[in-house]
């Protein structure tokens, strides 16, 4: 297989997860805005801070408000990880690479690359952003049926899921990331109500609140429910399953050593978090430290197989 | 639709479907009988199922515009384009000796040049061609040929005799529309597949593999052939893409490639590593090939590619430099190249052409440009020409000067009487539109002539403009055997 075709495949597959993170994310703080009691403060900035946006969005925008922050997230063009942003780098990617993927594939994604920019202000104007995030959601989901029902497992199905178990690894260490800054920021007499909230709302965001529930039997707090998101073996986002997955697609390929290794050890470490008082200053240096493992593993992946030198062994 | 022949007129034209009498042609009779035997309503059905089809298919060509680059849906036309398979045999034969003449002239002019020596062609033309390349003089590519596939324009004139309107020997495209065109009226008129004796159209990618895989400088069992194309934004892409997944090869960019410099071999980057490429089906112009040859400033090509070629290592189809043969001044002097290499008589012959750069043939030229049609010696695509007849006075002074001041670039033809055909206009109406006919030749170790090849119709009353990118549709061909009627 030729590297700029994987590294398409790749980069879609990163960027479809993204679109199905993106609409997660702004549906999730929705509802988290609706159950917290009023003199709580919690702002929708917080959003642009966990996905790297500061610099961009200061320079487009001057006030840091819900529509601003939804607009940037979902619509904005400036923004090269925003929804539709992200739609057009799959579709762009696609295109060219329409030989190696299912033949649905490329209408599936112009059906919801069409319905996303058709139907942009109901995901901007609150009363119908649930139904417009939901039907994103569901498109993405179809697209990842569609793959795992008529894709060969060949080079072309591991680069595919190299690249979305990389993206959904990344998001979720941003996400449990963007919780912990809320605890800490919190006044101490306001802990267990709003934990209570976020922490059911962040396993709620990745479709893990039932699965908790069945797997830790305990109510949620953010020590279990952390625990949970990174380290339980069997639930398809949590940290330990999406780095297995990524471990298991690269040693099917040529020259998987460096990367299969590098999982290994990033796999075995467990940062012991036993209550609550252990989500601290530290642990949000550690989940920062995960972040950079997980780019150093892209970097990885980018240089086995993308950016070929010449000279180098067959 | 019991009155198509009867309301139906093509006046002083050719039609390839319905003689002089209004009487079907034999290898139309069966068509029209059926498409006679449908309700207006069943026709326009009909219609709506080859747009449902293509849209599925995903058959488009891009437009460049002032808004950017748009994906069009492919236009056709339901009513295929007749033609008796004896008389096509004939067409045939003279393409095939037209190409290998051609080939013998290219080779010649990167050698000895005995055609200028003898004083069949005068050296400025040559010396004058922009797409004469010096880099290419004294390389020998495999079996002498330089034009691998050819796209030749034909087209019929008032009494249904073949003429070449022109050679397409750089990168012809149009030949996925010709197969593609034959599956969409296979689903739109089933029927008459059964009954009739159409000549199948589908092996020319078979062909095209085979003549690709003869080139192979390696002799091994699986050479890696691979179809080099400028990207997604070049109007051919979807041909590009699709050649390359019927034969099975790589689609690939410039920058997948890379030639090593220690053994000028061209190398592929693969997930694997560097694998080796032994014959590219180019599908880029000779001057972005390689950016160390050739222009500097091309993202599109391979650095090294020309030194290779030049080695031997790898074979390239078309060959760099083939484009000299198809300068419209050449042109004119075609039937005198077959005469000299082949020692045989044109089977097909040329469109009378007037050579600017002569002063008696200009002096008629520019007092004839009402009449005449004059082109460029080196566009394509129907760019840059004046249609006589359909111009205004401003138009043609302003061509009067362009001819006077570069003389060697025109050449002027008589407005041609194309042959017409029907073509659904609107809701159940059919009315005669001219059009072209672009066969593809293949030329290697052996020679091949498409089954028919991609018909081109202008779908505008009168218009004899049939690129796609400026309005034109298309039609499928029917080669049709009719033996026993």
């Amino acid at each position: 297989m030729l590297s700029r075709v994987a590294e398409r495949l790749y980069w879609s597959a990163r960027y479809l997860e993204r679109v199905e993170n993106t609409a997660r994310l702004v549906s999730v703080y929705d509802e988290l805005l609706f159950d917290l009691p009023r003199d709580i403060e919690i702002s929708w900035y917080n959003l642009i801070e966990i996905n790297s946006g500061v610099e961009q969005f200061e320079q487009r925008y001057k006030v840091k408000d819900e529509r601003n922050v939804v607009k940037f997230l979902l619509s904005d063009d400036i923004n090269p990880g925003s929804m539709l942003s992200s739609l057009k780098a799959v579709r762009e990617n696609i295109r060219t690479t329409r030989d190696v993927v299912p033949e649905e594939m490329w209408e599936l994604i112009n059906e919801l690359d069409l319905y996303a920019r058709q139907n942009i202000k109901q995901g901007i104007n609150r009363s119908q952003r649930h139904v417009f995030l939901n039907t994103i959601i569901e498109g993405c989901q179809k697209i990842i049926g569609l793959l795992a029902g008529a894709m060969s497992r060949d080079c072309g199905w591991h680069f595919l899921i190299m690249g979305r178990y990389l993206e959904r690894a990344d998001m979720n260490t941003r996400i449990i990331d963007a919780a912990v800054s809320v605890m800490l920021q919190s006044k101490e007499e306001e802990d267990v109500r709003l934990g209570q909230v976020v922490w059911s709302k962040v396993l709620k965001s990745q479709s893990a609140h039932l699965d908790y529930r069945r797997t830790v039997r305990t109510s949620i707090n953010g020590a279990k429910a952390v625990s949970f998101l990174l380290n339980d073996p069997c639930f398809p986002r949590s940290l330990s399953y999406c780095l297995e997955q990524i471990r298991d697609a690269a040693t099917k390929l040529p020259r998987a050593g460096l990367i299969s290794a590098q999982i290994k050890t990033l796999s075995e470490q467990h940062y012991p978090i036993s209550s609550s008082e252990d989500i601290d200053a530290d642990f949000h240096d550690y989940l920062n430290d995960l972040q950079l493992k997980v780019i150093e593993i892209n970097h990885h992946i980018t240089e086995s197989w993308f950016n070929f030198r010449q000279g180098d062994a067959a | 639709m019991d009155s198509l022949s009867s309301q139906y007129q093509s006046q002083d034209f050719f039609d390839e479907l319905i003689d002089p009498k209004g009487k079907p042609r034999a290898p139309a009779k069966q068509l029209l009988n059926y498409l006679n035997s449908l309700s207006e309503e069943e026709l326009e059905k009909r219609r709506l199922t080859a747009e449902a089809t293509i849209q599925e298919m995903g058959i488009s060509f891009t437009v460049y515009t002032e808004e950017g680059n748009i994906d069009r849906a492919w236009p056709f036309d339901i009513v295929p384009r007749t033609i008796e398979a004896k008389d096509w045999k004939i067409a045939e034969a003279g393409l095939k000796q037209r190409l290998k003449a051609l080939n013998l002239f290219i080779d010649d002019l990167y050698h000895d040049q005995n055609v200028i020596n003898d004083g069949i062609i005068p050296a400025h033309i040559i010396k004058d061609s922009k797409n004469f390349r010096p880099e290419c003089v004294g390389v020998s590519p495999a079996f002498g040929v330089w034009a691998h596939i050819c796209g030749t324009d034909l087209v019929r004139d008032e009494d249904g005799e073949f003429y070449v309107l022109e050679d397409n020997l750089r990168v012809p495209s149009g030949v996925s529309y010709m197969l593609e065109n034959r599956a969409i009226t296979k689903r739109v008129l089933p029927e008459l597949f059964e009954n009739d004796d159409i000549l199948p159209v589908g092996s020319y990618t078979a062909h095209l593999f085979d003549t690709l895989a003869a080139l192979s400088p390696r002799d091994i069992e699986n050479p890696e052939i691979v179809v080099l194309t400028p990207g997604i934004y070049n109007s051919a892409y979807f041909e590009h893409a699709f050649l390359a997944q019927q034969m099975g090869a790589e689609l690939v960019e410039g920058s997948d490639l890379f030639v090593d410099e220690e053994d000028d071999c061209v190398y592929m980057k693969t997930i694997n590593g560097p694998e080796r490429v032994d014959v590219i089906y180019r599908r880029i112009d000779d001057l972005f090939l390689d950016p160390e040859a050739f222009d500097g400033e091309s993202v599109l090509g391979v650095p090294g590619l020309m030194r290779a070629w030049r080695k031997g290592t790898v074979a390239l189809a078309n060959a760099p430099g083939a484009g000299v043969a198809d300068d419209k001044v050449v042109y004119a002097y075609v039937p005198a190249i077959i005469r000299y290499y082949l020692d045989e008589e044109p089977i097909l012959k040329n469109v009378e052409t007037f050579l600017c750069e002569d002063p008696e043939q200009r002096a008629y030229v520019l007092e004839n440009l009402d009449k005449l049609v004059v082109k460029p010696a080196n566009e394509s695509g129907g760019y840059g020409m004046l249609v006589g007849p359909h111009s205004t006075k401003k138009e043609q002074a302003m061509f009067a000067e362009l001819i006077e001041e570069n003389p060697r670039n025109y050449i002027a033809q008589p407005t041609l009487k194309l042959s017409t055909a029907p073509t659904l206009i609107s809701k159940g109406t059919l009315e005669p539109r001219h059009l072209d006919l672009r066969p593809f030749i293949l030329q290697g170790k052996d020679s091949y002539v498409t089954t028919g090849g991609l018909t081109r119709v202008a779908m505008k009353k009168g218009s004899l403009v049939v690129n796609s990118s400026q309005g034109g549709g298309s039609k499928d061909t029917w080669i049709v055997e009719t033996k026993g009627q």
